[in-house]
């Protein structure tokens, strides 16, 4: 077996947390989580509420941190470098990990052009030769460019839901980020701007690490390869979707995903 | 209802007489004399209030030109690191102290700690008096109008990797702005007004200033002077002043309003 | 706290319960009449078969619609795969028990050709088989499901009997032919029926364990 057939039968991890715990002041929020997310890869997270998903995922960019009060410990290695280690400028660690959140959140006072641009443009880049292919590059690739190329120049508030959404996703892809997290992206649309932006995350993941928390077990069903059940900051049960969906091995997984609680 | 509305026109009475009564006094004593006159000997006829209006703009810039800035750092340290620094909340009771002290402790303060040490009353004083005024109202207002930008908006920042204090300037405080200005502005005007604590400070001066160190005239303590004096020329002028004192103050609410109307229909989409 | 799915389970439940009671009755009735040489037993088959295809619609269309309105996952998922598939099998069974009921008939037109012993038997442990599948599933009985696949094997071994034996007769005498011709036919009927019990039982370990074991797939 060659070792490119090897990389395609055993894919390369992204992303791994090793025995990550998330701190809300004494409170700790995320036990101890282990969990591989492999490259090019879907990995859903699910989970009742206050079961650490959310506080899971912003570890994965040190996003946590900014909350007074909070911490994170343990180890996330990306691509085999831990972004804890002492010295890692956290700054650089989040152009690399790019970030959706539940509800779209475009800057009001930006243009729609100016959100896309925005990761470049507020780090100083200004030359619209190099951001113009960006933006319609990142446009193109949130599946948004033929809604707006006429209206570049517009607020990107007046974007209806499913647009800005897809707007945020632009705006995160324009840095070129390895890996994306999304922190149910779809809770807060319709159910044709879901199926849009499942579509779409389809496509992405050819060039993307997609991390993905979700309320709604059809959508981590349908479009995840992995997928990890939280419950009270523990990860029970990780494992390949379809097989987390037919035959869980935990009793809780079960519970939980035939809505028995939660 | 009738009663709501008679007790509205009651509170917008004593403004619409103010007005009335200041244009009908002062308006026929507003010519280019008012503009570019200095205060003239008693008995001369004549003078205006230029130095008085030189004065005020150079106090009211000064402060504002120092005031602004750190009252905006201060807003900004209370609303976006407030949360986890110990120094926020003494920080935030001083400035809740100093917004709610009697202007005229402000001036004996400045009297105090700049006056008596110069030995001089100083236009450089009057403006410190106003920036001790204008910096809470300035910190006060940005603070709160900073932590109504929703978080989500900061950590879009932050997930896009730009460091905190570009996320600060660039996402935050640019949404923010609208109201902030207002604020700014709203502080500016009420500045302007103030009388009691230059009294300790610029003191007044029948002339143009001739340095930061030296004392200055000022728009209200100037018609204070002239309409305290037995002449009727000055009180002539008085009124003139009080005019230009309070249409000054006016334009400025008014401006306030408009752009702060401008932000809130942005708002609404 | 009982979910939607979990009542409309219990109702499709009930309906495969009945189905698999109409089966057991069918199957006990064709066997009983060629047995006891009762041939007005017969006409009850019939009347069972045409039953069980009417749960069989009832129960593919409860199916479908808890597939469609309840989007169950995991265990309820399996279950209601296992169940579909189970349904297709007890139908199956319903129209084996009617040709057992048409060998049967055709045999009981002449005299006995020898006393039936391993046929009864036969008989006796297929019912047994398609009881124990019903239960096992009904109770989510795990070591009973396993028991039905080492059932059929004595199946298999009494059918192999059956056809030596009557292979012999044949031979033998050529008078024979037609009716051990019918016996072959109903032991083959038979072991159909163990088939089906079977393919139920491992649908049952399936919606129990999530393993798939039949053609030797673990």
């Amino acid at each position: 077996m060659s070792a490119d057939e090897q990389t395609k039968l055993q894919p390369r991890i992204e992303l791994e947390t090793i025995g990550l715990q998330a701190y809300f002041g004494e409170t700790r929020a995320v036990h101890g989580v282990s969990l591989r997310m492999p490259r090019h890869r879907l990995t859903a997270l699910i989970g009742p509420s206050g079961c650490g998903k959310s506080t899971f995922i912003r570890c994965l960019n040190r996003l946590h941190e900014e909350i007074p009060g909070a911490r994170a410990e343990g180890q996330v290695l990306l691509e085999g470098e831990d972004i804890y280690r002492r010295g890692v400028d956290p700054v650089l660690i989040r152009r690399r990990i790019g970030m959706v959140f539940q509800r779209p959140n475009p800057f009001p006072t930006m243009s729609i052009y100016e959100n896309v641009a925005s990761g470049l443009l507020l780090a100083g880049v200004k030359d619209r030769r190099t951001l113009d292919p960006i933006v319609e590059r990142s446009l193109k690739q949130a599946a948004l460019w033929d809604e707006v190329k006429d209206q570049l120049k517009r607020t990107g508030t007046r974007l209806s839901g499913g647009q800005q959404q897809r707007l945020c996703i632009a705006r995160a892809l324009a840095v070129e980020p390895p890996v994306l997290l999304m922190d149910e992206p779809t809770s807060a649309l319709d159910p044709i701007s879901t199926a849009r932006i499942e579509e779409l995350l389809l496509e992405l993941k050819k060039a993307v690490t997609v991390v993905m928390v979700t309320h709604n077990m059809q959508q981590a069903a349908r479009i995840s390869d992995q997928t990890a059940f939280f419950l009270l900051g523990d990860m029970v049960e990780s494992g390949p979707t379809d097989a987390i969906f037919t035959n869980p091995k935990d009793q809780r997984t079960e519970q939980y995903i035939t809505g028995r609680f939660g | 209802m009738i009663l709501l509305v008679t007790g509205c026109a009651l509170a917008v009475l004593p403004l619409l007489a103010i007005l009335m009564h200041l244009l009908r006094e002062g308006a026929s004593s507003i010519d280019l004399n008012f503009f570019t006159q200095v205060q003239k000997p008693v008995g001369e006829l004549g003078g205006g209030m230029a130095h008085a209006i030189l004065g005020t703009a150079a106090q009211v810039g000064l402060a504002a030109g120092l005031g602004v800035p750190l009252g905006l750092a201060c807003g900004i340290y209370l609303a976006e690191y407030g949360g986890r620094e110990r120094l926020a909340g003494p920080v935030r009771f001083a400035l809740e102290l100093l917004a709610s002290t009697p202007s005229i402790l402000v001036g004996v303060f400045v009297y105090g700690v700049i006056v008596v040490p110069m030995k001089k009353f100083s236009l450089f004083s009057g403006a410190l008096a106003l920036m001790v005024i204008l910096l809470p109202l300035v910190a006060r207002t940005s603070e709160e109008l900073l932590r109504l930008i929703p978080q989500h908006l900061r950590e879009a920042g932050l997930a896009l990797g730009l460091p905190r204090w570009k996320v600060i300037l660039s996402v935050v405080l640019r949404s923010a702005w609208p109201g902030v200005w207002a604020a700014i502005l709203l502080g500016i005007a009420r500045i302007a007004g103030e009388t009691a604590p230059l009294v300790l400070t610029s003191f007044g001066n029948p002339t143009f200033p001739r340095g930061l160190d030296q004392p200055s005239a000022s728009l209200p303590l100037q018609i204070y002077t002239y309409a305290i004096s037995p002449f009727d020329e000055w009180h002539r002028l008085a009124w003139a002043g009080a005019l230009v004192l309070v249409f000054t103050v006016l334009a400025l609410n008014a401006i306030t309003r408009l752009t702060g109307g401008s932000n809130e229909r942005r708002r609404a989409d | 706290m009982e979910r939607q799915i979990d009542i409309e389970i219990r109702a499709l439940k009930e309906l495969i319960l009945n189905m698999g009671g109409c089966v057991e009755k069918a199957i006990e009735e064709a066997t009983q009449a060629l047995i006891l040489r009762e041939p007005q037993r017969l006409q009850r088959v019939y009347e069972l078969e045409t039953k069980i295809n009417e749960h069989h619609i009832q129960v593919d269309e409860a199916c479908v619609k808890i597939l469609a309105t309840q989007s169950p996952l995991a265990a309820d998922l399996r279950w209601i795969v296992a169940t579909i598939k189970i349904n297709t099998d007890l139908e199956r069974m319903g129209d084996q028990a009617v040709n057992i009921s048409h060998n049967g008939e055709r045999y009981l037109t002449e005299p006995a050709l020898k006393p039936l012993i391993d046929l009864p038997r036969m008989a006796s442990e297929v019912r047994q088989m398609v009881r124990s599948c019903l239960d096992a599933f009904v109770r989510k009985d795990l070591a009973l499901a396993e028991k039905v696949l080492e059932q059929d094997d004595i199946v298999d071994g009494l059918k192999n009997e059956i056809f030596d034996e009557l292979r012999n007769y044949m031979v033998t005498d050529s008078t024979s032919v037609s009716r051990a011709l019918n016996l072959i036919l109903i032991a083959r009927n038979l072991e159909r029926l163990g088939d089906h019990a079977t393919n139920i039982a491992e649908d049952v370990i399936y919606a129990l364990t999530g393993k798939d074991i039949r053609h030797g797939h673990s």
